[in-house]
């Protein structure tokens, strides 16, 4: 009588109390189930079967049903259920095949009531009617379900599910006549009890077992399916063909999985293996759990609501051999640990990144950064207000598009396309490399090749005619020289001041060391100006407009110039747009400090300044005449490279280090130069330069990357009647026999050198074939194909 | 008496018996004959498993993609008489062998000798002799384990537990090999590595339960092949070498007596399937038969009692296995009866506890990527492979047969199914496979013809190839069962 006031209580009022709590089982459980009356538990497991009642501080042991001297293994229990209209009633799956149903009413000691043992393997899952008294249903290895009426002595029907074993079975709770069955093969049938002959539908939910599913207990349609291949799904089975409406993905195999009641879209899963913390998810949000339960120690191998209407208790059993009782309120929530900042570039360039919103807003009163050029893109999700995540956490999230054109690398292409790294004096060769940068318009790039000339080779002479040439207003070699290198070292891509302020500069030499401590001042503001976030100021205004979709913000900024190209000129107060230098795509990026990076970062860290670190000591006195040897440079110039490759510029570090050859080779750690030329060759074979690449391989001078020609030179090759490999001889097959690579010309077995036409296929000896091909362009064999040889 | 030592004498690569020893000793002249089958396999007449290849086309296809030594071996030859499980197979061999892992390919090569070296499988060692140095390898390593790092060396625990003993394995073994330090595995090499032991063991009980031949055309000696000696004597080879042969020689008698035991299990197995509810036996009488199955697989020794003989009989024998012992420590651990070891009374496993579908595979997949989708087809496929004949008849359910002989492997493994009767095993099998399931299965290496004649004598050759790959894939399961289950345990 005690017992059924609870009840009501429980019912009216949603009055269930308790605390987060445990106690400790003797044995590991397999199943838990809960009485109506959301006072007690059952327990089972291979030696266990225990009911507890739920008090309010603890959990007390009210009745052992495993009685008997002998425990037999109809007590070993794979599943229990609790009957949820009648609360004497429980029925059990063995593992060795049997039902067992079991009447708490019973006046003895042993409450055991009826015994099954039609199945012949283990019963994975038992199920009684939602609403009918004396409906049961299991579901078992050896791939039948029965359906059990308890006033008889055996099943009333057999489903055959026609493949593996049934995992799980269950009720359908709204369709009377319904049940759902989940096999080890990935498929879940619908089953109409009526009708034993075949299943209603079917369809593959899961690749590998399913072991468990659950009917939401509101919404007819939804079925939460939860397999093996670790992820719950929800399917809406109203339709026709089952419709996969959510999936979750978690960490390890679903072993159980239960809707929360009270919540629509909230269920709790635990696993099979590996994982043993039981997670809360709210399926509109499968990423991160909505809440976690870390009690347990072991697998969780039972989970169930306290209460069909509470959504707050949940209980639990485990290998662990403990029954817990878990609050919601007192969950973890991952959400709040969860990092809330990102950051992914896109295929093309383009750049993502989030912030949590609360973050960003905190820095609402700065005005937008305007030195960008890129179109931000914003998206932001319209919340719903119902829904809890709000003020959890959510981040803001912008995209960065790359302007179109900005991103091209067709200057990296073309420089390595069109470099001369070897096979001339040196003067040419940098006077070459000097012209096709300045054909790009990489003037400092130019410019570096022509000073490095004037450093290595006679200085002095063909010199001053060359600056003439790049500077424009030539004058005397020395002076230029030194300044260019300030500045380069500053500020790359500044071809255009550069040389009118040197012009300017160049008749005194003091000019250049004022100009360049300028230089450093002006720097150092800029990083001041820099220091503003650039995406985070643009997602202020978004954050409170609330617009549903994604949405363009129009770059009304994007053609305020940067302030870094807005550098040292005093004495020259116009800026003008420099139209010649691609612009750089991400300002996120500036502080890139590897050399190994794509192409397109190398182009935006070439704009942006440095740090003003730089020494110029060195080069504080004038230079004139003096005959310095180049060694005097060397540590100069090996300052030059590294800022190159600093930038993301590898290429011209690469390019300069074997044109320089030995002359800078040891001033430089091996190691970096490796790290540079391994750069380079990625970088080109990005580009599909293999030709390129392959010669830097060749002209490198580091052991590591000059070995890389002669890795995988290996060519196999299948015989050309059966098409099989031929493992021993590259002419003759092991199998059918036959020499498979006849010249076309002189029908002799090639055992050398093999070209072939890739039009036709027909080929031979390579001395044959290139004779042939200078006096007939038609192919040797006869096929009447025009082959070229190249 | 089979198991025999000797010199590699006269019969090229065939071992002689301690019987025809005897003789031989008394009498210098008598010839030995060569052995009269060549083909793949000692047991299976040539014809029979190069019809079946002919045939099949998509052998050679699967051989082409998957086989990591370009060739049809003779392991494959004989595994194509089933093509379906053939494919699962070489997958998943290839997978372990050459695709993405944790382990470098010549270390994979070295662990599948140390597996093999415990059943003195010369054929796997050989084979994988020759990978490993192709792969790479450091040829000093094939000098024995002295001389290959700690690490590796390290495995050696768990490479016996798992090929003779597996229910020893504790996580205890498992902290031991992962826990840091200088020569730590990390879990999924262990994984791998534990899942290559168990490939090997069981490949090994296959190759010695097929009689699988020597490769024909060894490739030129590069100094670290093992003389190839296969076990069997001539004399078995010559007594009854194929199977007209024996019915020939074998009384008529014989032949009507298996006829007759043919349809006797046949019989037996309608009536399992039938009506299995008339006499339900008491969970009492379930355990006891357990228990009773696994006290008698005590007494089906392998063979004859000659094996128990100890080690000083075989000095000769001795000689050749010092040359594959090399690779691995305390060679006198064998296989000990699960239900004998009074002393420490470690309980069964529970296959319900730790099944493969929902815990092993799990565990398998997590550390080592895709492999548990290709052992659970390699599983699945062999369970389930049935072409519905025995001997001559067709349309017959073996399901409680192919049942019976997974469970008895993994009974002698201390595997228990709650769900299943172990009376089956009794009815179904008879003595004689029992004999040959133990030997193949736990001490492979004393595997003879006669043995593999003795049973079944009207099934077809492919049958009995059906029944080893059936006891190599039990074996594999229960080997892997224990090793995972121990990593769980080490985890949780």
């Amino acid at each position: 009588m005690e017992k059924m006031s609870r009840v009501s209580t429980a019912l009216g009022g949603g009055a269930l109390t308790g605390r987060t709590m445990h106690c400790h089982l003797d044995a590991p459980a397999n199943a838990i189930s809960v009485c109506r009356d959301a006072a007690q538990v059952v327990v089972a497991g291979r030696s266990i079967f225990k009911i507890y009642a739920i008090e309010d501080e603890q959990f007390v042991e009210k009745l052992n049903l495993r009685v008997g001297r002998k425990p037999s293994l109809n007590l070993s229990c794979a599943d229990v259920v609790w009957h949820q209209m009648d609360e004497n009633l429980l029925a059990t799956a063995a593992t060795n095949g049997v039902v067992v149903t079991w009447n708490l009413g019973r006046p003895s000691r042993n409450k055991q009531d009826q015994l099954f043992t039609e199945h012949k393997r283990t019963v994975n899952k038992v199920c009684f009617h939602p609403t009918e008294a004396h409906v049961l249903l299991s579901g078992s290895q050896d791939g039948f379900m029965k359906c059990f009426d308890l006033r008889r002595k055996d099943s009333v029907s057999t489903f055959s599910g026609q493949s593996e074993s049934v995992r799980d079975v269950q009720f359908s709770i709204r369709d009377y006549f319904t049940f759902a069955s989940t096999f080890e093969n990935g498929n879940v049938q619908l089953w109409d009890i009526r009708r034993p002959d075949r299943c209603e539908r079917m369809f593959t939910a899961h690749n590998g077992p399913v072991f468990c599913c659950d009917w939401h207990p509101e919404d007819r349609g939804w079925l939460a399916t939860g397999g093996r291949d670790k992820m719950v799904k929800v399917w809406d089975m109203t339709t026709h063909r089952a419709k996969e409406v959510h999936c979750v993905q978690t960490i390890a195999s679903v072993a159980r999985v239960k809707w929360r009641p009270e919540c629509r879209h909230h269920l709790a899963t635990c696993s099979m293996m590996v994982d043993h913390n039981i997670y809360v998810w709210d399926v509109r949000r499968p990423f991160v759990p909505a809440a976690m339960f870390e009690e347990h120690r072991d697998v969780t191998t039972g989970i169930a609501w306290r209460h069909p209407h509470d959504p707050s208790f949940l209980l639990s059993g485990s290998k662990d051999s403990t029954l817990c009782q878990h609050l919601f309120r007192d969950a973890s929530q991952p959400v709040e640990r969860a990092n809330p900042e990102g950051l992914c570039y896109g295929l093309f360039g383009d750049l993502a990144f989030a912030a949590k919103e609360s973050l960003v807003a905190t820095e609402s009163g700065r005005k937008p950064y305007a030195g960008d050029r890129r179109h931000p893109i914003f998206f932001k999700r319209k919340l719903d207000p119902s829904e809890p995540f709000v003020g959890l956490a959510s981040s803001a999230l912008s995209v960065f598009e790359i302007e179109p054109g900005s991103g091209s690398m067709s200057w990296f292409v073309d420089t390595a396309e069109r470099y001369a790294l070897a096979g001339r004096p040196l003067a040419e060769l940098c006077d070459h490399n000097a012209k096709v940068a300045r054909e790009l318009g990489r003037n400092q790039v130019a410019q570096t090749w022509t000073m490095l000339r004037i450093i290595y080779c006679s200085p002095g002479l063909a010199s001053a005619t060359n600056l003439n040439h790049s500077v424009g207003k030539g004058s005397s070699c020395g002076l230029p020289l030194m300044n260019s290198f300030n500045l380069k070292d500053m500020a790359p891509g500044l071809g255009s001041e550069t040389r009118l302020d040197r012009s300017k500069g160049d008749t005194r030499s003091d000019t250049v060391l004022l100009d360049s401590s300028a230089t450093l001042l002006t720097n150092e503001d800029n990083e001041e100006t820099e220091g503003s976030d650039v995406p985070a100021d643009y997602l202020l205004g978004d954050v409170e407009g609330e617009e549903d979709e994604l949405y363009l913000l129009e770059p009304e900024h994007a053609h305020a110039e940067e302030p870094e190209y807005v550098l040292p000129q005093e004495a020259f107060p116009l800026r003008h747009e420099i139209v010649d230098t691609p612009p750089g795509p991400e300002h996120l990026q500036d502080k890139a400090d590897s050399p190994h990076v794509s192409g397109s970062e190398a182009d935006a860290a070439s704009m942006v300044p440095v740090d003003s670190s730089f020494s110029l000591i060195s080069v504080s006195h004038a230079l004139y005449d003096s005959r310095l040897p180049p060694d005097f440079f060397s540590a100069l110039v090996c300052d030059m490279l590294r800022f190159y490759a600093e930038q993301g510029d590898v290429q011209m570090a690469v390019s300069v280090l074997i044109v320089l050859g030995e002359r800078v080779r040891k001033d430089i750690d091996e190691q970096t130069q490796e790290h540079w030329y391994t750069s380079y060759i990625d970088l080109l074979q990005r580009f599909c330069l293999w030709n390129v690449s392959n010669q830097v391989v060749k002209l490198s001078t580091s052991r590591a990357i000059s070995c890389l020609n002669q890795a995988s030179t290996t060519l196999h090759v299948n015989c050309s009647h059966c098409k099989r490999p031929m493992s021993s001889r590259g002419w003759v097959c092991d199998r059918c026999h036959r020499c498979a690579s006849m010249c076309a010309v002189c029908h002799h077995v090639v055992k050398g050198l093999f070209v072939w036409c890739q039009g036709c296929s027909h080929g031979g000896h390579l001395q044959h074939i290139m004779k042939w091909l200078e006096g007939s362009s038609h192919c040797p064999a006869g096929c009447g194909h025009l082959c070229e040889y190249s | 008496m089979h198991r025999g030592g000797g010199s590699p004498s006269a019969a090229a690569n065939y071992l002689l018996c301690t019987n025809c020893r005897k003789v031989l000793r008394k009498d210098k002249r008598i010839r030995v004959s060569q052995p009269l089958t060549r083909g793949p396999s000692a047991f299976i007449p040539e014809k029979e498993v190069v019809q079946a290849n002919t045939v099949d086309e998509r052998t050679n296809f699967l051989v082409e993609e998957y086989s990591t030594s370009g060739r049809l071996d003779n392991i494959t030859q004989v595994m194509s008489l089933h093509t379906q499980y053939l494919e699962s197979f070489l997958r998943s061999q290839f997978y372990m062998l050459r695709m993405d892992g944790p382990l470098p390919l010549p270390h994979r090569h070295y662990i599948a000798i140390m597996a093999a070296a415990r059943h003195q499988c010369s054929y796997l060692i050989n084979m994988h002799v020759d990978e490993f140095l192709k792969t790479g390898g450091i040829a000093e390593w094939l000098n024995g384990l002295e001389y290959v790092p700690q690490r590796l060396k390290n495995l050696n625990e768990i490479n016996k537990l798992l090929a003779h003993r597996p229910w020893l394995i504790t996580k205890e073994h498992i902290q031991k090999l992962v826990k840091t330090g200088e020569n730590n595995w990390s879990l999924p090499e262990l994984v791998h590595a534990v899942v290559l032991l168990a490939h090997y063991h069981a490949l090994a009980s296959f190759v010695f339960g097929s009689g699988i031949n020597p490769e024909r055309d060894p490739e030129i000696s590069n100094g670290f092949r093992l003389i190839s000696v296969n076990n069997f004597c001539v004399c078995d080879l010559a007594n009854d070498n194929n199977i007209e042969n024996a019915s020939l020689t074998g009384s008529n008698f014989g032949i009507v007596d298996s006829l007759s035991e043919l349809e006797a299990l046949m019989d037996r197995m309608k009536r399992l399937q039938g009506e299995r509810e008339d006499e339900e036996a008491s969970q009492e009488e379930m355990t006891t038969r357990f228990e009773k199955e696994k006290k008698e697989s005590l007494f089906v020794v392998s063979g004859d009692t000659f094996h128990s003989f100890p080690h000083s009989d075989f000095e000769d024998d001795m000689i050749i296995t010092s040359d594959v012992s090399r690779y691995i420590e305390d060679p006198g651990f064998g296989y000990e009866d699960f239900a004998r070891r009074g002393e420490e009374h470690l309980p069964t496993f529970r296959a319900q506890d730790y099944t493969w579908e929902n815990h092993g595979f799990s565990l398998v997949n997590r550390l080592y990527s895709d492999i548990g989708h290709l052992l659970d087809e390699k599983f699945r496929m062999v369970y389930n492979l049935t072409y519905n004949t025995m001997a001559a008849h067709e349309d017959v359910d073996t399901t409680t047969l192919r049942r019976a002989l997974f469970n008895y492997v993994h009974c002698m493994f201390g595997i228990r199914y709650d769900d299943y009767d172990y009376g089956e095993v009794n009815q179904l099998l008879e003595r004689s496979l029992k004999v040959y399931i133990k030997t193949v299965t736990c001490y492979p290496e004393r595997t003879t013809k006669r043995m593999y004649d003795s049973y079944w004598r009207q099934f077809k050759h492919s049958e009995k190839v059906h029944v080893n790959l059936l006891l190599m894939e039990a074996r594999m399961q229960a080997e892997l069962l224990y090793a995972l289950r121990a990593i769980t345990r080490h985890l949780t």
